[in-house]
């Protein structure tokens, strides 16, 4: 079931640099969680861009190696690459990532933080929260609220990835 | 691709996707060593040990090294104070050492094929540090990845690998690992040191004696130490005419192009294989070749322990 189609898709996108534009953009690096978080942080980003005038700094940030499940799947996750270019003391980070579900990449993502310093906050922007949380993690941004059953499955797909922008619910098989 | 072995024993039964996982992996972990806390807990609670037969101070310690940054608890055997010297053969050593639940051996060896005969007969995963004269992957591996970060394809790259390549196993692994990545290789050496028909080897292999000549039609040149010890066996008359011959000279270097890239797997013996000039120039990769050591290390851990649990099927 098709939750965003193109249109809803860019409407969240905008109305999320809107929110995000509240904040002292100076100071705040949009880090996006690979994959698709980075290409919702470089959307953001430009939208910022074209809100504000002013240009926002971005980082990615693969968390494979901080996941607390390595000991139990088997074969290694492709690992992408991190490239935080500032330095994030003194500055407001603010994790981008495509869909909330457990809280557990979100938990990863912050102790990968950790290890590249000291931010002076943490926020928190996904497209999509699908509930469903195992650990107490909260987002500040929220593009859309999607209730689901734990069984099925949030898919994002993104035009610099899968060729269209949209959001889907399905079984899982 | 992922990688779905539980052991590193060496490059030639592996394809050329598999070697681009781990340097592809090892590129995310090259990033690690950049920040100020240079650890990542992927490995945290798993124990390595680290068994080193012939002595070595590169390889040693990039393991070392890698093994801590990736949050494992390391254990180094002390070959000379343990009961090896009592006449405990390989196995029971390392059976015994298997009982304490290990999930990784990392093993050095003067005979080949130890670490195969390991893996096949006990449950941690087993990366081959160097086995006798056959294969040295992870030297490979970090030369190549210096190859890649500097020309990108390594597809119609033509290497050179100058030296004794008759006892050399980063030759050999430098060899299969190039060859699958599309790279044309040319050894070079004093006849007495090339292995007769190496020129069948894999995709082949040029052979030629000529270094000038060879440097002038190269992209890269991997020189080797020349043990100083073979001086006194009969494959070359002096380490002075080896030097003159076979050496990678400062006039030398000012013939080839500045685009000429110089590597070494080090230790170097400065003005023998390369003059002390050419080693700190503007060509050398040597120091960077140390650190990718480094990041492809941690990369073969992190992939050899992530493959300890496919058996279970």
């Amino acid at each position: 079931m098709i939750i965003a189609d193109k249109t809803k898709f860019a409407e969240t996108l905008d109305a999320l640099a809107g929110s995000l534009s509240e904040l002292p953009l100076e100071d705040t690096i949009l880090v996006g969680i690979q994959r698709r978080g980075v290409y919702i942080a470089q959307r953001l980003a430009a939208l910022l861009e074209a809100k504000t005038g002013k240009k926002v700094s971005q980082g990615i940030l693969d968390i494979t190696f901080y996941r607390d499940d390595l000991s139990l799947v088997a074969l290694r996750p492709v690992v992408h690459s991190t490239s935080i270019p500032d330095d994030i003391n003194d500055k407001i980070v603010v994790l981008v990532d495509d869909v909330l579900f457990s809280g557990r990449t979100i938990r990863a993502a912050l102790d990968a933080l950790a290890d590249n310093g000291r931010a002076k906050a943490v926020k928190l922007a996904v497209l999509v929260d699908r509930g469903w949380r195992e650990l107490p993690i909260q987002a500040d941004f929220v593009g859309l609220n999607a209730k689901t059953k734990y069984e099925e499955k949030v898919n994002v797909k993104m035009q610099e990835l899968d060729g269209e922008d949209l959001v889907e619910v399905v079984e899982k098989k | 691709m992922q990688w779905t072995k539980k052991d590193l024993l060496g490059l030639e039964n592996l394809t050329a996707e598999e070697i681009t996982v781990i340097l592809d992996t090892a590129r995310a972990f090259a990033q690690i060593a950049t920040r100020s806390i240079k650890k990542v807990p992927a490995l945290r609670g798993k124990t390595v040990v680290n068994l080193f037969f012939e002595p070595s101070t590169r390889t040693r310690v990039s393991f070392e090294v890698a093994e801590k940054r990736l949050s494992a608890d390391i254990v180094n055997v002390n070959i000379a104070a343990s009961s090896v010297t009592k006449g405990e053969t390989l196995l029971d050593t390392v059976k015994n050492l298997c009982s304490y639940r290990i999930d990784a051996i990392v093993v050095r060896h003067s005979c080949a094929g130890v670490p195969h005969y390991l893996a096949e007969n006990i449950e941690p995963s087993v990366v081959n540090a160097g086995d006798g004269m056959h294969e040295h992957p992870t030297q490979a591996l970090l030369d190549i990845y210096t190859l890649r970060e500097k020309f990108g394809d390594l597809k119609g790259l033509k290497v050179a690998i100058v030296g004794d390549i008759s006892h050399s196993r980063v030759a050999r692994s430098n060899i299969w690992g190039l060859q699958k990545l599309g790279a044309h290789v040319t050894v070079v050496g004093p006849s007495t040191l090339i292995p007769r028909e190496i020129e069948r080897m894999g995709e082949g292999v040029e052979v030629s004696y000529d270094l000038p000549a060879t440097l002038k039609k190269v992209d890269a040149v991997n020189m080797l130490r020349i043990q100083r010890e073979r001086e006194q066996q009969v494959q070359f008359p002096s380490l002075r005419e080896y030097a003159r011959y076979f050496g990678l000279s400062t006039k030398l270097i000012d013939q080839t192009p500045e685009s000429l890239i110089v590597m070494h797997p080090g230790p170097i013996n400065r003005g023998v294989e390369l003059s002390g000039t050419v080693a700190d120039g503007p060509r050398s990769v040597i120091l960077q070749q140390v650190t990718n050591g480094l990041a492809v290390r941690m990369a073969v851990l992190f992939l050899v322990t992530g493959g300890t649990q496919i058996k279970e099927e």
